[in-house]
């Protein structure tokens, strides 16, 4: 009985189509958009795509299936799912958690530079010289200090905005808030970005554009790099292992095909890379074009790409604030969406600790990222700043906590199987030996090589020429930071009506589904067969 | 676009979306059980 009251409270969607959509909305972001055409072509363009698919198929949609499995059979955000799976591993949820604060607080400036693009985008406001309009006119860098509170009123409100929106929607709550804004908000990202693919593909040049993206360089596939490149963009594109897939699986009914979702929002996430790779090196190419270059002297990725690379392009093209609105608002919404997803993580982790009510956990949790996010990020030296806890976000934070992971659950408890028999009870994909080999030795093998790689490369070579100061405090200090808080918070009590021993396959009960809120249409306990999906 | 390229490109596009368009039939085809 305890165990089904416990259920009874916890949020849910109304359907599959709902969570496979707010997973794609999650797991399309900011990445796929700047990050994958940079990748790939840096990467042996065309051949990239074998190593890509290999880390596709053995890495992303497999540890997908471990979040899955995770947050469906225990229910919980990460913490609790963790302390649920096994009494020590709940340290796993936490830091989990702590990174997704990490990576919320900064992600959010991003889609306020975003939004303010967009709106600058109409009048083409960066003038004849882009970057010194994004560094200068916009960001006010200053490049003599190294950490600094001067605020620039310009980039602080439009991120106090984006705040507002992104704690709005959640407050709202799992269906009303998440599921209607990727409901709006996804579809919407696929018109304006395939709106755009479609104009990039008919400009001048973009021909040698895709020649320089897809024209494969077969060496590239005997480099080491090139295979650990491809890991690593699954891992980092496809939100897998840091807490947020596990979260939004928690809130699926009991009786939901797992896998067969798993899949659809694996391949969702490669296919929109891939449309951005197409758009984004037509666009790479029209602009080499009219510089008379070669593709590969204006190839750029990250910042780089959207805020100082896409204005020229902007510049040159005829009706290009069109096009410059489309690029931009596609990077908004593909941020909001998963910014949302990113903050959930921190939000339920906290109520199911807490017990604290869903619009309170908002606001106490939610808003200390705000303010975090406001005291850094906006001012003079928040540029820096962002590379920094960026890159040691990732590399350290998101590999990290993979890795250890994985570790835990194949091989220090060896408790794949069971993971392996809840999808299959449920799903209609089924997971077998194969599975439990990528997970539990090819996935910590290539996560064990990025991290020791990566920690000799900072620890030899510092990160990208900034002061050590600011690598050691935002860098090394913040993810020395997040673990220290993690073990802190596992020896927290939780509280005392929460079933630390619940597993969905013991419930008893034929539904754990719950009233739908006011307002939604679609919460009836039945699946919908001719439905979206 | 060079042969090679084209190549590639139309292989990356039927494996992604064509990935893509066979997991959305296959779920299609099992619906969840009504609970």
């Amino acid at each position: 009985m305890a165990q089904h009251e416990v259920t009874q409270k916890r949020e849910m969607w109304s359907g599959r189509s709902v969570f496979i959509m707010a997973a794609i909305g999650s797991a399309v972001g900011l990445g796929n958009i700047w990050r994958f055409p940079y990748v790939a072509y840096e990467n042996g363009g065309g051949a990239f795509l074998i190593p890509y698919l290999i880390a596709l198929l053995t890495a992303g949609i497999p540890l997908l299936f471990v979040d899955y499995a995770l947050g469906h059979k225990f229910r919980g955000s990460p913490p609790l799912a963790f302390r649920r799976f096994a009494r020590g591993s709940e340290f796993l949820g936490w830091w989990q958690v702590f990174v997704c604060f990490v990576i919320g607080v900064y992600y959010a400036v991003i889609v306020a530079w975003a939004a303010c693009y967009t709106y600058f985008s109409i009048t083409e406001q960066w003038g004849d010289d882009p970057e010194a309009f994004f560094l200068e006119e916009f960001l006010h860098i200053d490049s003599a200090a190294s950490f600094g509170l001067d605020f620039v009123p310009g980039v602080t409100w439009p991120l106090l905005l984006v705040w507002v929106a992104v704690l709005g929607v959640l407050a709202l709550g799992v269906q009303r808030g998440i599921g209607n804004a990727n409901r709006i908000f996804v579809p919407l990202l696929v018109l304006l970005f395939g709106a755009l693919v479609i104009r990039a593909l008919f400009l001048d040049g973009a021909v040698e554009g895709l020649n320089a993206f897809f024209t494969p360089n077969w060496d590239a596939l005997t480099d080491t790099g090139v295979w650990i490149a491809a890991y690593a963009q699954i891992f980092f594109s496809l939100s897998v292992a840091f807490g947020i897939m596990l979260t939004y699986s928690s809130y699926l009914k009991k009786k939901t095909n797992l896998t067969g979702s798993g899949l659809v929002v694996g391949f969702s996430n490669s296919s929109f890379e891939v449309l951005a790779g197409i758009g984004v090196f037509s666009a790479l190419g029209f602009m080499a074009q009219a510089q008379g270059v070669q593709v590969g002297e204006v190839v750029a990725g990250g910042i780089g790409l959207a805020f100082i690379a896409f204005p020229a392009i902007v510049s040159q093209m005829p009706g290009g604030p069109i096009f410059g609105v489309l690029f931009f608002a596609s990077l908004v919404f593909a941020g909001f969406t998963s910014m949302i997803s990113i903050i959930q993580v921190t939000v339920s982790a906290f109520e199911d600790k807490t017990g604290l009510g869903k619009v309170p956990a908002v606001l106490i949790i939610g808003g200390a990222s705000a303010v975090v996010s406001l005291l850094l990020f906006p001012t003079t030296t928040g540029l820096n700043t962002l590379d920094v806890v960026d890159r040691f976000a990732n590399q350290f934070g998101i590999v990290g906590v993979a890795f250890a992971a994985i570790v835990v659950i194949a091989w220090v408890l060896r408790r794949l199987p069971e993971l392996r028999d809840h999808l299959n009870s449920v799903s209609s994909f089924k997971v077998g030996l194969v599975w439990q080999l990528f997970v539990g030795v090819i996935t910590p093998i290539v996560l064990g090589y990025m991290l020791i790689s990566e920690i000799s490369d900072r620890v030899q070579e510092g990160y990208g020429g900034l002061p050590d100061s600011l690598v050691v405090t935002f860098g090394w200090g913040v993810q020395g930071a997040v673990i220290v808080l993690a073990i802190a918070m596992s020896f927290v009590p939780w509280r005392r009506d929460v079933d630390l021993t619940y597993s969905i396959d013991d419930d008893p009960s034929p539904s754990v589904s719950v009233p739908a809120p006011p307002g939604d249409t679609h919460t009836d306990g039945t699946s919908k067969p001719g439905g979206v999906l | 676009m060079n042969t090679s390229a084209i190549v590639m490109m139309i292989l990356a596009l039927a494996t992604l979306w064509g990935g893509l368009i066979t997991s959305v039939i296959h779920l299609r085809n099992h619906p969840d059980d009504p609970e």
